[in-house]
C-alpha cells in the first residue's frame, strides 16, 4: 500500500525527519510513537503533501506521490484526519461532511454515490445524524474528532492519516473513538496510519508500530512485542520512570 | 511441507529489503546511540547512520571481529542495561577472555521462533519428541532447539551430550523421533548401536538436525543410510544469535537465512570488498531486531556462497551453502573451536622459545584426533628418557586444559616439518569431512 524510503523533512531550520524508512500494507493499522517534537505529526503532514519532502521517496500503491499538492494526494487515496480535528465551525455537520467529497463532487458524475456515502456515515456515527443540522462548532469534542473521521473518509481513502485522533478527549470517548478505529478497518478494510500520544491504546488496536526519536525510527515490530520492549514502557508508556539508565 | 512463518519466510524479495532496510536503521540509530564501541568506530570513519540509505550503504560500515568483542569484555557491546537482560551466553573462550552475549526476553523469544522455523522445515512438528544431545551449559546449542522444540509443541528430551549408551536406551524407550547433535555425535551413536546388536531402522527416529561443526555431503549419506533418517543441517553462532541464523529444508540444497532478522554479506576475506550474489567469499552478518546483542557485520570468518534462487520449498529467503571453511586459521576439533596460535603460546610459556611444530588432526571413526609433532631444539633436547617423557607430559597436559581438547605430542627431529617460504606448514587436516 504505502512504501516510504529514506524520507527527510525540514521545519524552518530543524531536521525534523532523518531517512526515514517505513511501510503499509494493505488492510494494516499501524501506528507511529514517540515523544513531543519526535517527527509523528511532520511525517504524517509530509505524506499527505502539507510539508514538502527534501529528499526520499513515497511510493502509495507504486506510484510516487512525493512533491504532489495536497489535494492532488487526496485524489489519489490519502486523506488525512489532522490533529485538534479542524472542523469548520460555522458550518453545518453535513455541510463539513460534504467538504470530504468536494474533490469527488467536482469531478462530477459521482453525486448519488456522494449521497450514499453520507448516508453510510451517518449509520457509522448516528450522532452526527442527529445534528446534522448543527454547526460544527456546537459539537462536543468527541463528537467533532467523529465528524473529521467522517469528512476524511467521504473521500473515499484507501490509507487514512490519523494525527493524535484522542488528543483532549474524556477517556470514555476515547475508547470509542479506538472502537472506530477497529471498526473502519474491519467493516472498510481501511488501511490506517494513527500518531497517538496515548502510545498504550495505539499499540492495542494496531498490528505493528514504528517508534520515532527525534526524526529517527529506532523500532520497528509487532504492536504487542512494543508494548513489552523496556525502551517503550520507560519511554511512552509511563513504566519505570525513576529507574536510570546504569552500565 | 509445513512453514512456521509463512507471512515473513516466504515474503517477495521487494518487500524483504524494505523490512531489512527499516529495520538496519533502527538497529544503527540504536547501537550508535547506546553502544560506545559502534559510535567511536562511526565517529572515526565519520559516519552516522543516516549515511545508510540503501542495503548496498551497508557496505560503508566497518566490520566487527571476535577481536572487538573481546576487547568489551564482558558487557561493553550490550544495548540494553544489564537488568533488562535475562540470558548470558558465552563462547568457549580458550584464548583469554571468553566473549559474552546477552539475550532480552523479547530476544529469546525472537530466537526461539527461528529455531522453530528450521525445525518446521526439517518435518519437525507438534507429534514429535526432540532428543537433545548438545551440551547445556554456556553454548547456545542445546538451549536454541530445545526454545524451538518447546515453541513448536514437540516433548523434548533435554538429554545433553556424551553417554553414548543412555542416549541409546532413552531413544529406544522414549520413543525419540528426532535427534538434535553434531553430526559426528550421529555417526558415533551409529556406530554404537551396531556394536550392541540394534538396528536403527528399527527404532521410531526421523529426522536428525544436525549442527555446531562442518559436514560434508557424503557425512549426510552415511548418517541418513546407517540411522535410517533424514538430515539437515543448520547454522548459527552465539555472538549473532545462536542456532537460528539459517537452516535446510527438507529441499536441502542450501540452508534459508532469516532475512527479516539478518542481513548476510559475502565478502573478500582478504580485501573486505562485498562480492556479487553466488561467490563463494566470507559470510557477514547484521542483526536487525536484536535488543540487547545487536551485531553490525560481524565477521563470521565461515566461507560460504549465497544462493537468491527460489526455493522448491516456496520459501524465498535466501540460502547459504555448507560452510566449506573457515578465513582464518581456526579448527573445529571435536565440535571445540582450536586456534593454532593457542597452542604456540602454551609452547612459548613452558620453553620460552618457539620451537617450529606442526599439527595433524585426524577422524577416527567418528571422533576427531589431534597430534602435535614438536621439532627438537637446543632447548627442547633431552638425553633421558625420563626427562623427555616428562616434558611430552607436562605440554600435554598444559594443552589439555588451555584448548579443552586432548592432543598426542610428538618430538620430531630438525627440520623434519615442511617450510613453505620459511614457515612451517602448520597444520595438516586428514579429515574427509
Amino acid at each position: 500500500m504505502l512504501k516510504i524510503k529514506n524520507i527527510n523533512a525540514y521545519y524552518g531550520k530543524v531536521h525534523a525527519l532523518k531517512n526515514v524508512s517505513l511501510h503499509l500494507k494493505a488492510g494494516e493499522i499501524v501506528t507511529l510513537i514517540g515523544a513531543n517534537g519526535a517527527g509523528k505529526t511532520t511525517l504524517l503532514n509530509t505524506l499527505s503533501g502539507i510539508i514538502p519532502t527534501a529528499s526520499g521517496e513515497i511510493l502509495l500503491e507504486g506510484k510516487d506521490i512525493v512533491g504532489q499538492a495536497a489535494d492532488r494526494v487526496v485524489s489519489l487515496g490519502l486523506s488525512q484526519v489532522p490533529e485538534g480535528r479542524q472542523v469548520f465551525n460555522p458550518l453545518m455537520v453535513e455541510e463539513n461532511l460534504e467538504l470530504g467529497a468536494y474533490l469527488r463532487y467536482r469531478a462530477g458524475g459521482q453525486r448519488n454515490e456522494i449521497a450514499v456515502d453520507l448516508e453510510r456515515m451517518y449509520q457509522m456515527f448516528p450522532r452526527l445524524k442527529e445534528r446534522r443540522r448543527q454547526a460544527a462548532g456546537t459539537l462536543s469534542g468527541g463528537e467533532q474528532q467523529m465528524l473529521a473521521i467522517g469528512r476524511a473518509l467521504m473521500a473515499r481513502p484507501k490509507l487514512l492519516l490519523l494525527d493524535e485522533p484522542s488528543m483532549g478527549l474524556a477517556p470514555l470517548v476515547v475508547q470509542d473513538i479506538f472502537k472506530v478505529i477497529e471498526r473502519l478497518r474491519r467493516e472498510e478494510g481501511t488501511t490506517i496510519l494513527l500518531v497517538e500520544q496515548n502510545a498504550r491504546a495505539a499499540l492495542k488496536v494496531a498490528d505493528r508500530g514504528y517508534v520515532l526519536e527525534t526524526g529517527k525510527v529506532i523500532l520497528e515490530g509487532k504492536a504487542s512485542e512494543l508494548l513489552e520492549n523496556k525502551d517503550v514502557q520507560r519511554a511512552y508508556l509511563g513504566r519505570d520512570k525513576k529507574e536510570i539508565w546504569e552500565r | 511441507m509445513q512453514i512456521w512463518e509463512p507471512e515473513y519466510e516466504c515474503m517477495p524479495r521487494e518487500e524483504i529489503e524494505q523490512l531489512q532496510l527499516e529495520r538496519l536503521q533502527a538497529t544503527l540509530n540504536r547501537v550508535y546511540k547506546n553502544v560506545t564501541c559502534y559510535r567511536t568506530r562511526f565517529k572515526e570513519m565519520g559516519i552516522v547512520p543516516e549515511d545508510v540509505r540503501s542495503l548496498a550503504d551497508l557496505a560503508k560500515l566497518p566490520f566487527t571481529t571476535k577481536e572487538d568483542l573481546r576487547l568489551n569484555y564482558p558487557y561493553g557491546m550490550f544495548a540494553v542495561p544489564l537488568r533488562e537482560v535475562v540470558r548470558i551466553h558465552s563462547s568457549s573462550g580458550t584464548t583469554g577472555k571468553p566473549t559474552v552475549v546477552g539475550y532480552t526476553k523479547h530476544d529469546l523469544k525472537v530466537w526461539s521462533s527461528l529455531v522453530a522455523r528450521f525445525m518446521t522445515a526439517a518435518g519437525v512438528n507438534s507429534d514429535d519428541v526432540v532428543q537433545i544431545a548438545f551440551g547445556y551449559g554456556l553454548f547456545t546449542g542445546a538451549f536454541g532447539l530445545h526454545y524451538g522444540s518447546e515453541m513448536i509443541g514437540a516433548s523434548v528430551i533435554p538429554m545433553g551430550a556424551g553417554n553414548t549408551e543412555k542416549q541409546i536406551m532413552i531413544m529406544q524407550d522414549y520413543r525419540t523421533t528426532a535427534l538434535v547433535s553434531t553430526p559426528s555425535y550421529a555417526v558415533t551413536i551409529a556406530e554404537r548401536m551396531e556394536k550392541m546388536g540394534i538396528d536403527p531402522k528399527g527404532l521410531t527416529l526421523k529426522v536428525g538436525l544436525f549442527g555446531g561443526e562442518p559436514w560434508s555431503e557424503a557425512m549426510r549419506r552415511e548418517i541418513e543410510e546407517r540411522l535410517g533418517i533424514t538430515a539437515t543441517d543448520n547454522y548459527g553462532l552465539s555472538e549473532v544469535i545462536g542456532p537460528g541464523v539459517a537452516g535446510e529444508c527438507q529441499c536441502k540444497r542450501g540452508m534459508h537465512i532469516s532475512e527479516d532478522h539478518f542481513i548476510a554479506e559475502i565478502i573478500d576475506p582478504d580485501t573486505g570488498a562485498v562480492l556479487p550474489p553466488g561467490s563463494v567469499g566470507e559470510l557477514v552478518l547484521t542483526s536487525l531486531t536484536k535488543e540487547a546483542f545487536p551485531m553490525v557485520r560481524y565477521r563470521t570468518r565461515d566461507i560460504t556462497s549465497l544462493d537468491y534462487e527460489k526455493c522448491d520449498c516456496g520459501r524465498t529467503m535466501v540460502r547459504m551453502k555448507k560452510t566449506m571453511g573457515r578465513s582464518d586459521d581456526m579448527l573445529i576439533i571435536k565440535g571445540v573451536n582450536v586456534y593454532p596460535s593457542q597452542i604456540e603460546d602454551v609452547l612459548f610459556a613452558i620453553e620460552g622459545c618457539q620451537p617450529h611444530y606442526q599439527l595433524v588432526v585426524d577422524r577416527k571413526g567418528a571422533l576427531d584426533t589431534l597430534e602435535i609433532r614438536i621439532e627438537v631444539t637446543e632447548n627442547i633436547f633431552f638425553d633421558e628418557m625420563k626427562k623427555q617423557k616428562a616434558f611430552l607430559d607436562k605440554v600435554e597436559k598444559k594443552i589439555d586444559s588451555v584448548l579443552g581438547v586432548g592432543a598426542v605430542v610428538k618430538l620430531v627431529e630438525p627440520n623434519s616439518i615442511p617450510r613453505a617460504e620459511g614457515k612451517a606448514c602448520r597444520v595438516i587436516d586428514n579429515r574427509k569431512i
